[in-house]
């Protein structure tokens, strides 16, 4: 592995190999001295043109844990905002002396452009491109699922299991990720979304797709229920334009505390943050026992840190 | 000199000499824990813990051994592909104050066991650490010493010692190739 751009073209020979470096990091992060000289002297930068806290906060305490050195470039009042071009912001970069790149943008295919465009050298880690991939997101996701339903054992897939995602599909790239991620691991993915808001193309994904909560709840033996965020800032035409009210929406894919009894015991409940409580998930879905949303945040910083090892420890490819 | 040097019956006797040596060494089994390196070190280490155990009954060989995984504190990650992470177990009582016999199937340039004095060191802090290893087979590049050997082996550089064991490679013999044959180590 060279750079980590998208689950779709991550074998899962690859998959498991990050799951399990990540299960051994998150055991290092249970000690007292949690940092590890791996990658001392190593430089990480994030390179984020869309503001998120949570993701950016993640991958630098990933990067220090690790012993590398990060800087965090923002596109607010940063040359970028002056109009420079997301190349000559790489060359900088690279001029720097940077080992590894963890690019957000809004753009789809901003990361893979930065990474086969031959403008740096540096390991290029997508850590969200418009609605395209989040592949950190569902490494995370699947890595949370594994341990909770499969023991955590390495060298497990996710095989035999079903896992709901619920909401916002069309502006997802968390859903887009894990769509096959989930299935490349073994497990059997079923999106739960109005009509309006299935992707252009998504017959063609190894998904079943229903258009209520109650039929997926029905329908399936849910293993796994992903909650997303309504995503408003991306909707033209904000909300309405996809859903007749908020109240209806739910109304019809609200994860409430009623939904939440109709789950099997062992079901576990996520959600990527950050959560519209009230919106998409209740209050007493989101603080229930069930849910693992607070553990996905420290599950994140473990899969980072592995994929930080994996594409920047070995020796650099000439 | 190629080809095997032991035979299983030799691993087992050097093994159950060093077990007693251990015993000797630290008068007891009190504090002792055993912690095998990757990959072959992992049943060195429980194979020793089994024929303490035997000597001094109140010794749990499950509750006192484990691993100890070196990978991300090599010193040269950079200059090989990347490699992936073993398995760390450390018993759930910890390491602090305990005496840590770190056991590893062969002594070469001796840049592992810095390794893992390193890796130790992030655990817990032991009152002492020794060193076991089944074959020593010289050529040092730092200044480490093991505390008990199961065979010395003068090498040339050009060979390799390679160690099969039974658990891993359902095989048991040490053996002495030509670089260009292979071999673990």
């Amino acid at each position: 592995m060279r750079h980590l751009l998208s689950t779709k073209d991550l074998s899962r020979e690859d998959a498991i190999l990050i799951l399990d470096t990540a299960g051994e990091m998150a055991k290092t992060q249970e000690r007292e001295n949690r940092k590890l000289p791996t990658l001392r002297g190593k430089t990480v930068v994030n390179l984020f043109f869309e503001d998120s806290t949570r993701t950016r906060t993640s991958f630098e305490v990933a990067a220090k844990r690790l012993s590398a050195d990060v800087i965090n470039f923002s596109a607010k009042g940063s040359s970028v905002a002056k109009g420079e071009s997301l190349k000559d912001t790489a060359q900088t970069l690279q001029a720097m002396g940077s080992d590894g790149v963890v690019i957000r943008h809004s753009a789809s295919g901003a990361a893979a452009r930065l990474a086969t465009s031959g403008w740096i050298s540096s390991a290029v880690v997508n850590a969200g491109d418009g609605t395209h991939q989040h592949p950190t997101q569902a490494l995370l996701d699947a890595f949370t699922i594994r341990r909770h339903l499969k023991g955590g054992e390495a060298g497990e897939g996710l095989d035999g299991l079903t896992v709901a995602i619920v909401g916002d599909v069309l502006h997802s790239r968390v859903a887009r990720s894990n769509v096959w991620l989930l299935t490349t691991l073994g497990a059997k993915v079923v999106l739960v979304c109005p009509p309006t808001l299935v992707p252009i193309g998504a017959e063609t994904w190894p998904v079943d797709i229903v258009h209520s909560l109650d039929a997926a709840l029905n329908g399936y033996a849910i293993d796994a229920l992903m909650m997303l965020r309504i995503q408003l800032e991306r909707m033209t035409g904000g909300g309405a334009a996809f859903f007749p009210s908020p109240a209806e929406y739910t109304r019809l894919f609200g994860l409430d505390g009623s939904r939440l009894a109709r789950l099997p015991q062992h079901t576990i409940v996520m959600h990527p943050g950050p959560m519209n409580r009230g919106l998409e998930i209740s209050a007493e879905a989101a603080d229930s026992p069930r849910s693992v949303v607070v553990e996905q945040v420290g599950n994140g910083i473990a899969v980072r840190m592995a994929v930080l090892y994996l594409l920047l420890a070995g020796e650099e490819v000439a | 000199m190629t080809g095997a040097v032991m035979a299983a019956p030799d691993i087992a006797r050097a093994l159950t000499r060093i077990a007693h040596e251990i015993l000797e060494r630290n008068g007891g089994a009190d504090d002792l824990v055993l912690l095998g390196i990757p990959t072959r070190g992992l049943p060195l280490a429980r194979r020793l813990a089994e024929r303490i155990a035997i000597v001094e009954p109140s010794f749990d060989a499950d509750a006192r051994s484990g691993g100890i995984d070196i990978t991300m504190y090599r010193d040269d990650l950079g200059r090989q592909p990347t490699r992936s992470i073993g398995a760390t177990t450390v018993p759930s009582a910890g390491i602090d104050d305990a005496i840590v016999v770190l056991v590893d199937d062969v002594l070469n340039s001796g840049r592992t066991i810095r390794a893992a004095l390193d890796a130790i060191k992030d655990v817990g802090r032991p009152r002492a650490v020794q060193l076991a290893v089944l074959v020593d087979r010289g050529h040092r590049e730092l200044p480490i010493r093991a505390d008990f050997v199961g065979k010395n082996l003068p090498t040339s550089r050009s060979e390799r010692v390679s160690v099969l064991l039974d658990e891993i490679d359902h095989e048991e013999e040490v053996r002495i190739l030509r670089s260009e044959e292979g071999g673990a180590k």
